[in-house]
């Protein structure tokens, strides 16, 4: 933005990660940046239909979902999104440590970072395998029987809305594990990078927009965390 | 790549990432309260402040050097918005005779 601060040598015409079509560092970092909002935008709109469709179906079946919902551990949900924003801030500090040129610091927030989200998905293979075991992976071996409290009066539960919520459910956090997967290989081969040495203050995209998509899945378990675990639960 | 940009003090992250897990906390919380109605207003709420905070402070999006990246951001809400909003219009309505 500022030419002003251009005093860093980094920002030099001749830095060697500067690629030979664009004219300087500043302008190839908002390249990569815009690039990657555009991306996430992309991604936005892709969780976007699931989360349409989950909001359609809720509405449709109500009682069906609330009581479906109630099969889902609070605990691990809540500690899931714990680990995750705990995740963020690691990335957040990355990040700085980045900018910064702490070698040392970066590796280690990055390894954090994909520790903590090795977590996550450990805790998502639990929640997973007890789903099999109470049969409520949608299939033909699903099954659902219970009623919906609803202030007293106890409704009976279709099975197959149950079915249709367990779907959504398995739609919409085996795509958001599937990205946790894909940033926890991105975020090990740039420790890895970071070990050798490949940034420094003046190049550190790569960890930057990284940084950016992982954020943005956490976003997209912010809001799965009360959609999906927190129908209903005060009758 | 001036010095003051994008660069978050690290307090103001951990603050932050602890007002993120305490918001966490109150949407637990809130959801055995009975609010009625408003139970899934409140916790859509609480997730809506949460995504914010994450995207203005951690996404870099609030002093962003560049417009253009708001831009692309606030496109990328705009569609998703027409989304659900021209979506629930259709669902929310058929029963309307």
């Amino acid at each position: 933005m500022s030419d002003s601060h251009a005093t860093a040598v980094d920002t030099a015409e001749s830095h060697p990660q500067l690629r030979h079509h664009f004219a300087n560092m500043e302008q190839q970092k908002n390249t990569a940046s815009l690039g990657m909002w555009l991306f996430l935008v992309t991604e936005i709109m892709f969780f976007g239909g699931l989360f349409c469709a989950y909001l359609i179906y809720r509405l449709m079946h109500f009682n069906a979902f609330a009581a479906a919902s109630q099969q889902l551990d609070i605990k691990w949900g809540a500690f899931n999104t714990a680990v995750l924003l705990v995740s963020s801030v690691t990335v957040v500090l990355a990040v700085r440590a980045a900018q910064d040129g702490n070698r040392k610091q970066l590796v280690g927030y990055l390894v954090i970072t994909v520790l903590l989200g090795l977590t996550f998905l450990g805790v998502k293979a639990i929640e997973y395998k007890e789903k099999f075991e109470k049969h409520h992976v949608p299939g033909p071996t699903f099954a659902f029987t219970n009623t919906f409290d609803d202030n007293g009066k106890q409704i009976p539960v279709n099975p197959k809305e149950a079915e249709l919520f367990f779907s959504l459910y398995f739609a919409m956090t085996g795509m958001h594990a599937l990205h946790m997967i894909i940033g926890c290989g991105l975020f090990s081969v740039l420790a890895v990078l970071a070990w050798k040495g490949h940034y420094s203050p003046g190049y550190y995209t790569p960890i930057e927009n990284a940084g950016l998509y992982w954020h943005l899945v956490d976003i997209i378990w912010i809001y799965l965390f009360p959609l999906l675990y927190l129908i209903s639960r005060h009758s | 790549m001036s010095e003051h940009e994008h660069v978050t003090s690290r307090a103001f992250s951990i603050a932050l990432g602890i007002g993120l897990l305490v918001l966490t906390a109150i949407t637990v919380k809130a959801a055995f309260i009975n609010l009625g109605a408003f139970n899934p207003v409140v916790a859509l709420l609480i997730a809506t402040v949460k995504a914010t905070l994450v995207v203005l402070f951690f996404m870099h999006v609030k002093g962003a050097s560049e417009k253009l990246t708001s831009v692309v951001v606030i496109s990328g809400f705009f569609f998703l918005a027409i989304l659900l909003s021209l979506s629930l219009a259709d669902y929310l309505t058929r029963s309307w005779r």
